[in-house]
């Protein structure tokens, strides 16, 4: 079974290439049928898969063919198949077949040929993330993780008319570009020092690198994963990737593609365990970034943008989760996120699509009634994501939180404060869409309703999902070895337990941890819903902290400054002075001396007969000197050009 | 007689058709000037022609060596008579049209 793994990207490539060039000619639902479908067959394929590895608990390595074969090097296109791929395959497909679903209901208003355009480009996305997690080589999962970048570049600016969407679209690409450099040196170091790319080959020879060359490895892939999985100070990107379509954020920039770093790192995670620099680096940037975003999502208007930092942050957290050793816990909470994240954006989705494409919440409001259905599941979402037990978001981020204290206490305190502030911003915002007053038009009024059941069954189930998905996750202090993904993760995970110094926290000292945060949740979710149940929209401006907060911290002006700015001048510089005279004047200065040279070259056409003849005679003059002088000539020209 | 005499007189020749062709205005003079040397080199050729025999002779009493010179002779002599034939119908014609011989009114090949 593990041999038909080929089928899992087969599907979305050929609903790429049926859709992508089909797109004028097939009807709207075929279009979605098709991008559904292939989706849909790639995750039962990918449950198969499932099954069969946990059935035998082995990892597969399935070659195709020889993608790159030179002397010394070779790397072949194969696929590994192991605990922790069909994690990843599973949620790829299994939150990609929802959020396609989603799509067919939520751009309904499109044109068929833009309508096959973006399946297309969602198809080859999920084509391009399968590569990532399947490759058995870091450069099938380059392949892949450039692929991604591309449709996130593509997707965001899907419509391209808007030119602020196009600027977002670019911005997106040229940060995950500056972190794709930092991946490719890696991966040339590796090559370099050990001759292969291949995952096996590269653990079982770990000892032929220097700490030097652990540390450096593994800080360049880290680069990558900043510019892809938006840490600071690559996370700029991200924000205003909410231009694109709503189940593109929630599909990209939520479950999938801004885990490819998580993913990255979980699968190297024996390099990291040896370098316990980047480990510290990378749990304090993944610190500093939940913290960071979590304080602008504080003062957010945009039910999108508030969703986007409350992304960056969570991926802060499981960046935090890979840097103490929490490797099982930071998967665990890339799969919780991906559920409650993506639900999340498509109750947003859903929201905005009543509201007719309304995205402030000051003008929102009391959308309980109107919407049921996303009200509940938006609810439960957000109870996720603050961490309330028994939800899923609970045990994940407590299992990262219990081994971050393990390692140093104030990753702790400081994570339960991004924690608090998580509850307070996503309450915040579930309180002013969803509670209080109606504080739209009455033309919206009259509009809103709930969305229609291609809409609302990805909601449902992922609501499920957020519920139960802490289930396989139950801690120690529960239950003795109730842990199942962790069981089933420990092949991948061995080495790196094994060099790992084991703290645990007494089972008395969890509970506590537990208790504590939980009722501080508990009581900040009741103060926010509280203070802004009553909301009315007020004209005043933010000042003081709130103004800088809602600007962002400013960086997006900074990065402006300090790069943009400097590289447009040096942009302009090139293009006027080098490119305008040197380069154009001198193409033209070649053209301008041709006509010249034959504006005098056609004087001699005189016409005149006679000189004709005169040339003619000249030239055989000419021929008979050589010919009977051919031995002096030769002798000359050779002492002219002796040296040639 | 030393072939150099007869060296000399061609180059001579040769030489006075090629001034000839060049500064004539007249066509009909440039024709009989490109005779000339065409004539300059039939000469030549035969003398060479004699010239081998001569020396093959001293040899080899039944020889039969310098034909080929002669015989080229009479191809050259044939190009000749086509040539003057076709050109002074091109000069009977020019004539009809311009009413003149002139060589350098024919600049019409100007543009």
């Amino acid at each position: 079974m593990s041999k038909l793994v080929y089928l899992i990207p087969l599907f979305p490539l050929l609903g790429f290439l049926i859709n992508g060039l089909g797109r004028k000619h097939l009807s709207k639902s075929m279009i979605g049928i098709i991008g559904t479908g292939t989706i849909l067959a790639s995750f039962i394929v990918s449950v198969l898969v499932f099954f069969d590895v946990k059935a035998t608990g082995t990892s597969t390595v399935v070659t195709l063919f020889n993608f790159i074969q030179v002397k010394g090097l070779l790397i072949p296109f194969a696929f590994q198949v192991d605990q922790l791929s069909v994690i990843f395959l599973l949620i790829i497909t299994g939150i990609g077949t929802l959020i396609h679903l989603y799509s067919t209901a939520y751009m309904h208003d499109e044109e068929a040929a833009h309508f096959g355009r973006y399946f297309a480009y969602l198809n080859l996305f999920i084509f391009s993330m399968l590569l990532l997690v399947l490759g058995a080589n870091y450069v099938i999962m380059f392949i892949g993780w450039e692929g991604v970048g591309l449709c996130s570049y593509l997707l965001i600016g899907y419509w391209f008319k808007n030119n602020h969407y196009n600027y977002a679209a670019k911005k997106a690409f040229v940060m995950n570009r500056i972190g794709d450099l930092g991946f490719l040196l890696a991966v040339f170091w590796l090559i370099f020092k050990l001759g292969t790319a291949t995952y096996s080959d590269v653990f079982l020879h770990v000892d032929k690198l220097s700490a030097f060359d652990i540390t450096a490895i593994t800080t360049l892939l880290f680069v990558g994963a900043m510019g892809k999985s938006a840490q600071i100070p690559l996370y700029t990107w991200l924000p205003d990737a909410m231009a694109g379509p709503t189940p593109v954020s929630a599909l990209i920039h939520a479950a999938t593609m801004v885990t490819a770093g998580i993913y990255m790192i979980a699968r190297t995670n024996l390099l990291y365990s040896m370098a316990p620099g980047t480990q510290t680096l990378i749990a304090i940037v993944g610190l500093a970034t939940a913290i960071f975003a979590a304080t602008i999502a504080l003062k957010q208007n945009d039910i999108k943008k508030v969703l986007a930092y409350s992304t960056v942050s969570q991926l802060g957290y499981m960046f935090l989760g890979l840097g103490v050793g929490a490797y099982t816990g930071a998967v665990f909470h890339v799969m919780t996120h991906a559920f409650f994240k993506a639900l999340l954006f498509l109750g947003a989705g859903s929201v905005i699509h009543a509201m007719h494409h309304e995205q402030d919440i000051t003008k929102m409001g009391g959308l309980k009634k109107f919407m049921p259905i996303t009200h509940i599941t938006f609810l439960l979402a957000c109870l996720a994501i603050a961490g309330i037990p028994p939800f899923s978001g609970f045990f994940s981020k407590d299992e990262i939180l219990m081994a971050a204290y393990a390692k140093n206490p104030i990753y702790y305190y400081v994570g339960l404060g991004g924690a608090l502030m998580t509850a307070f911003y996503m309450f915040r915002l579930y309180t002013l869409t969803f509670l209080g007053r109606f504080r739209g038009t009455q033309a919206q009024a009259a509009h809103v309703h709930e969305s229609p059941i291609a809409m609302t069954l990805p909601l449902i189930v992922l609501a499920i999902l957020s519920v139960i998905g802490g289930l396989i996750g139950i801690p120690e202090v529960f239950a003795k070895d109730a842990h199942s993904l962790g069981n089933f993760l420990t092949p991948i995970f061995a080495q790196s337990a094994a060099l790992a110094t084991e703290h645990h926290l007494q089972a008395s000292q969890e509970y506590l941890f537990m208790g504590v945060s939980t009722l501080l949740i508990a009581g900040i979710i009741l103060y926010t819903i509280n203070s802004y149940k009553k909301y009315q929209s007020t004209e005043t401006e933010n000042t003081g902290l709130a103004k800088v907060l809602e600007n962002k911290w400013y960086i997006d002006e900074l990065y402006d400054a300090i790069i943009v700015k400097p590289l447009d001048a040096i942009a302009g510089f090139f293009k006027n002075i080098i490119e305008k005279n040197i380069i154009d004047g001198g193409v033209n200065g070649v053209g301008k001396l041709v006509s010249y040279s034959s504006r005098q070259i056609r004087l001699l056409q005189s016409g005149q007969v006679g000189n004709y003849v005169l040339i003619m005679v000249l030239a055989i003059v000419v021929f008979i000197l050589i010919w009977f002088n051919d031995l002096t000539l030769s002798y000359y020209l050779n002492r002219l050009f002796k040296n040639a | 007689m030393p072939i150099q005499y007869y060296i000399y007189l061609c180059l001579t020749l040769f030489s006075i058709g090629i001034i000839g062709v060049l500064t004539r205005r007249n066509a009909i003079i440039v024709f009989m000037c490109i005779e000339l040397m065409l004539n300059a080199v039939n000469l030549l050729l035969v003398a060479f022609s004699k010239m081998h025999l001569a020396t093959a002779l001293v040899a080899d009493k039944a020889t039969k060596v310098g034909t080929d010179g002669q015989l080229f002779v009479f191809f050259i002599m044939v190009v000749a008579a086509a040539e003057v034939s076709v050109g002074l119908a091109i000069i009977v014609m020019l004539y009809r049209n311009t009413h003149s011989v002139d060589i350098n009114f024919l600049n019409r090949l100007k543009n």
